[in-house]
């Protein structure tokens, strides 16, 4: 078949990469919400940061090592550096309908982002510098391999018949416990258990969550590259697994109190979180299951996290990993060729096998991403040093690191 | 006798200073947002491009009254947990007060300012 460009599946892959463009700003203000009010330019410039520094990584040679040609399975070879034969005819391999560059460009707002995900572990803390070359150094050790082992032509991962839709491995998992062995190393905030830490502003996070959630219908949706049954499937489940860990989350936070507006907000990013793997895979109603079982798990995995006194500062573990840890291993279970043809079926439609592929790639992330992250967070804090100076952290990072303040 | 302390401190240093007032019993203060600068100044901070001095900066006042009898201990608390050696530590003044009364109870004078668990209770229960 000649691959031929597709007029609607294109707009509305351009509307995606927009859509997923904006998930960048979003993260940035739910985060910013978060932290104390000495912190705020910091920590949105930790997000905004990497639509400058993956926007030019991705171009140069981050595409190249997660598209390009296969090399054993691992890698993806240099033949798209610097987008170099990335052009207006599809890349049949990948999307038959859409032009090569708009694939390209649509996967470089999840490497965006994605990085970005694990800043939340070691906000009001680290040293600007050594963050940027960490998230380098991420970028192109671990994501770019993982995108290729789970999305690339040849990659083994996807060989072995992995299915994840949108990136619950590759961005949620990865990040989550990215975020889990930075925080180890890097070592809790200055008085972190002492005294409470109040969120400056949670109206800006609640804000935050609301452009994530439209984000993420064009993070999912779009993860079908096509304008079809099953990008509108894709949508719907997202849909589903949002409102459903909210309003579980909001019972949870309830029966400890109140419903806190914290907490809701919370629970509908769990809920997107752990529908991305399965979004494109499974019916609304298991997502709405999914997106029921996420909630607890991450709520009790803050709540572990907090007693055991690991200062994994906005929770980017227990919400997004392992929200999506579960929605990948629950792809294995709720996964039907009644909702996608090109998928398989998981346990519960007659396919145990599906199950223990989904169950591996889980865990080969979660070693891959915690290892490698736990080895340049510890080479970065014995060469050049990963936090701040104390009378920096007590100053706060907007005035520290950047010379500026929030608010005047 | 009553005096009353006004400290002017690092913002950074609210809890430290919170926490050693604590310890030896002092619980009552008022806390404001202030804004001001000794000798050191301002600090410079960088705009779009290039840099602008701000000569204002941000502090945090604590204000205490109490009897005359604990006011060294007071003193002695702030200047220990407020100090880093830099400048911009703050600074602290002392000023007698004429009177307190309580709204709801309508006390008034230095028993006014006397409650259980109190400095004075502490003092004792340590003499004892």
């Amino acid at each position: 078949m000649v691959a031929q460009i597709n007029a609607g599946d294109t707009a509305w892959i351009l509307v995606c990469c927009s859509l997923v463009l904006l998930m960048t700003p979003a993260l940035a203000f739910f985060y910013g919400g978060m932290v104390r009010r000495k912190n705020v330019l910091s920590t949105l410039t930790m997000s905004y940061v990497f639509m400058s520094l993956i926007g030019v990584q991705w171009v140069l040679y981050g595409y190249s090592l997660a598209f390009g040609s296969d090399i054993s399975g691992l890698i993806g070879g240099l033949n798209f550096l610097g987008f170099q034969g990335v052009g207006a005819q599809p890349n049949a391999a990948y999307a038959k309908t859409i032009p090569h560059e708009l694939f390209a460009s649509f996967q470089m707002m999840f490497a965006v982002i994605t990085p970005a995900l694990i800043t939340g572990a070691f906000v009001e803390r680290v040293k600007f510098k050594s963050f940027l070359l960490f998230s380098l150094l991420w970028a192109t050790l671990v994501y770019d391999p993982l995108c290729h082992w789970v999305w690339g032509q040849g990659g083994w991962l996807k060989e072995m018949g992995v299915l994840d839709f949108a990136g619950g491995t590759v961005v949620h998992i990865a990040a989550g416990f990215s975020a889990l062995a930075f925080a180890l190393v890097i070592g809790p905030r200055k008085g972190h258990g002492s005294f409470p830490m109040e969120p400056n502003n949670i109206p800006l996070t609640v804000l935050g969550t609301g452009l994530l959630w439209v984000g993420w219908f064009g993070f999912n949706a779009g993860s079908a590259l096509s304008a079809n049954g099953v990008a509108v499937n894709a949508l719907v489940t997202t849909n589903t697994s949002a409102a459903t860990a909210g309003l579980v989350w909001m019972l949870l936070s309830s029966l400890d109190g109140r419903p806190s507006t914290l907490g809701i907000a919370t629970g509908m990013v769990v809920g997107l979180a752990a529908v991305t793997p399965a979004c494109g895979y499974v019916t609304p109603l298991a997502a709405m299951a999914i997106g029921a079982v996420a909630a607890p798990l991450s709520y009790y995995a803050m709540r572990f996290r907090e007693r055991r006194k690991l200062d994994e500062s906005l929770d980017v573990w227990a919400c997004h990993g392992m929200a999506s840890s579960w929605g990948t291993i629950a792809t294995g279970l709720f996964a039907t060729v009644a909702v996608n043809a090109e998928g398989a079926n998981g346990l519960f439609f007659g396919n145990p096998g599906q199950l223990g592929i989904q169950i591996l790639a889980v865990i080969v992330t979660i070693v891959f991403s915690f290892g490698m992250t736990y080895v340049l967070a510890k080479a970065l804090n014995m060469s050049i040093g990963l936090r701040v100076s104390p009378m920096e952290e007590e100053v706060g990072l907007d005035i520290s690191s950047h010379g500026e303040r929030s608010y005047s | 006798m009553l005096k009353k302390i006004e400290a002017i401190i690092r913002e950074d240093k609210v809890n430290d200073v919170r926490e050693a007032l604590n310890d030896i019993g002092i619980v009552g203060m008022n806390m404001f947002e202030v804004r001001g600068h000794g000798r050191q100044g301002g600090i410079q901070l960088v705009g779009r491009a290039g840099t602008y001095q701000v000569n204002m900066l941000p502090k945090i006042q604590i204000n205490i009254v109490l009897n005359k009898r604990n006011l060294d201990a007071a003193l002695d608390a702030i200047l220990k947990s407020a100090y880093t050696g830099e400048t911009g530590d703050g600074i602290i003044f002392v000023t007698p007060v004429e009177d307190v009364i309580r709204v709801r109870t309508r006390e008034s004078g230095p028993e006014a300012m006397m409650y259980p668990g109190d400095i004075d209770e502490k003092k004792k229960s340590d003499g004892s």
